[in-house]
């Protein structure tokens, strides 16, 4: 897959800063962002940075990877649901497969999630990792 | 809207096609239809399919479609909707002939996944969820399929060996089916020890990555007689749609558009579910096909694996699936799975099943999933008597 960069580029504030949405109508916190609130279906479009600490829901160890990811392999992802409610889709790091269990308290870190060839981007964004602040 | 019948279906076998080209899967199944419909030509064809821009660089298939079967002057276009694409294509021919627009209509399911490597096909699978924020994260089809089966094992107590039986006994019918991909039986013992793709998902959880073409002629059901001897009614076409992404449903475990589709199924055809004779269901993966049974109205919550285990599934059990052999042992060409499954329906309502007749059956379901569960859908077809 060919390195998008505007589309990297326009994903910034969720990839970094974990940047979701807050519905002023019902306080309900929202990511991915999607502007219209899941809850109540009123628009919600102030953004909030969610604090990055939830606990995974359920997670796998991936030893097939699809292109461009298998010199990581093997890794985890998980659905880690986040204090503020939401659940997201990410890779864990800084822990074995086999020390993963559901319900761990994991927090967010930024680290590089691929590569696009020698000449191509690095792309960062939001990984999980066991959680270390309390 | 008027009654809408199924008068041909034609299938090429389910395979890895190194010597044929998308445009020869489609016209080997399309013309097969054709021959058992009885007839030369068709008014339109309705192409499902996922991935023939991405594998074989070829958009434009309903162009494709028409022209290579010399079927001139019919309209066509091709339907997408992931892995339900077939299914997709089926309800716009049904709508087509339904609503009184066209009269005879041929649905093509066609998928060539191939032609390139395993890791090209796996992200181009992968296409299906959610680009921004599942694939990005190095998520594959599997592995959404993975956390799913993951969190049913927890919440609910089961274990991996727990699932075997759906593998077994969709590779027992896949063996006497001609078309079927694979056609030897597997073991319990087979399944425990195979390799892992994305834990607890193992190669023997997964349907086949494959070729194949599969097609139906449609018409409307007041006429279908006289064109064939034994047509199949649609009863009901229903879809029913639920987030794209597994991380924005409020209960992963509860598949609610295969709940709204069905639903809405049984409410067109005025039956329940004690009513089908069998279920030709969506078992990509181990875990869909228990979360299907649940969804559809045969278990409660957490309880679709014990079907499994009870053997309600074979051929001889409450509700049989994956009579010839499922996703799992016929195939999963994506694009193509939802008219295979409408195809293998309507031998089976017609008589023609083989080995794998199941006695007396009257009606019957197919229900075809796009994606991890976003797009969901549904026919129930009927024998006329």
């Amino acid at each position: 897959m060919e390195a998008k960069v505007a589309n990297d580029w326009r994903l910034r504030g969720q990839r970094y800063r974990l940047e979701g949405e807050v519905c002023d109508h019902c306080g309900v916190a929202i990511f991915p962002p999607r502007d219209i609130c899941p809850a109540c279906n009123k628009p919600a479009k102030t953004p909030v940075p969610l604090s990055g600490r939830g606990e995974v829901y359920t997670f796998s160890t991936i030893y097939s990877a699809p292109e461009g990811f298998e010199p990581y392999t093997p890794y985890t992802v998980a659905l880690v649901k986040l204090e503020e409610g939401p659940v997201v889709t990410a890779q864990l790091t800084d822990v074995a497969p086999n020390d993963v269990r559901i319900g761990m308290p994991v927090e967010m870190v930024t680290r590089r999630l691929r590569t696009h060839g020698e000449d191509g981007t690095i792309v960062y964004g939001y990984k999980f990792r066991p959680s270390v602040r309390m | 809207m008027r009654d809408v019948a199924i008068i041909g279906v034609g299938q090429t076998p389910v395979d890895e096609h190194w010597t044929v080209g998308i445009r020869h899967l489609m016209l080997e199944a399309g013309l097969a239809a054709l021959r058992d419909a009885n007839i030369e030509t068709v008014d339109a064809v309705y192409v499902g399919n996922m991935l023939s821009g991405e594998i074989a660089g070829q958009s434009h298939l309903g162009a494709l479609a028409v022209d290579f079967m010399a079927l001139n002057g019919a309209e066509a276009f091709k339907v997408e909707a992931a892995c339900a694409s077939g299914s997709a294509a089926l309800r716009v021919g049904y709508m087509a002939v339904g609503s009184g627009l066209v009269d005879i209509v041929m649905v093509l399911g066609v998928e060539k996944m191939t032609d390139t490597s395993g890791r090209e096909t796996t992200a181009a699978l992968a296409a299906a969820a959610d680009a921004e924020y599942e694939v990005s994260q190095g998520i594959s089809f599997v592995a959404l399929n993975a956390l799913l089966m993951q969190r049913y094992m927890h919440e609910f107590g089961w274990k991996r060996e727990d699932f075997a039986q759906f593998p077994v006994i969709a590779h027992a019918n896949g063996a006497h089916n001609p078309h079927a991909m694979f056609q030897s039986p597997i073991s319990a013992e087979a399944y425990a020890r195979a390799p892992m793709i994305a834990t607890p998902v193992g190669l023997l959880d997964a349907s086949p990555v494959c070729d194949g073409a599969a097609a139906v002629v449609l018409a409307p059901a007041e006429f279908a007689r006289t064109l064939n001897p034994a047509p199949v009614k649609i009863r009901a076409s229903a879809i029913g749609m639920a987030p794209l992404a597994v991380h924005d449903r409020k209960d992963p475990l509860r598949l609610e558009a295969a709940i709204a589709s069905s639903r809405k199924a049984y409410r067109q055809a005025e039956i329940g579910p004690d009513d089908l004779d069998f279920f030709e269901l969506h078992d990509a993966f181990t875990i869909m096909a228990a979360l299907s049974l649940e969804a559809a109205g045969f278990a409660e919550r957490g309880k679709g694996v014990q079907l499994a285990l009870d053997g309600e599934i074979a051929p001889q059990g409450r509700i049989p699936i994956a009579t010839m052999g499922g996703l799992k042992a016929r195939g999963h060409p994506v694009g193509a799975t939802g008219i295979y499954q409408v195809v293998e329906s309507v031998l089976q309502l017609r008589g023609l099943a083989g080995p794998n007749q199941i006695p007396d059956v009257r009606l019957g379901m197919t229900q075809n999933i796009g994606g991890s569960g976003a797009t969901v859908i549904t026919h129930i077809l009927e024998r006329m008597t």
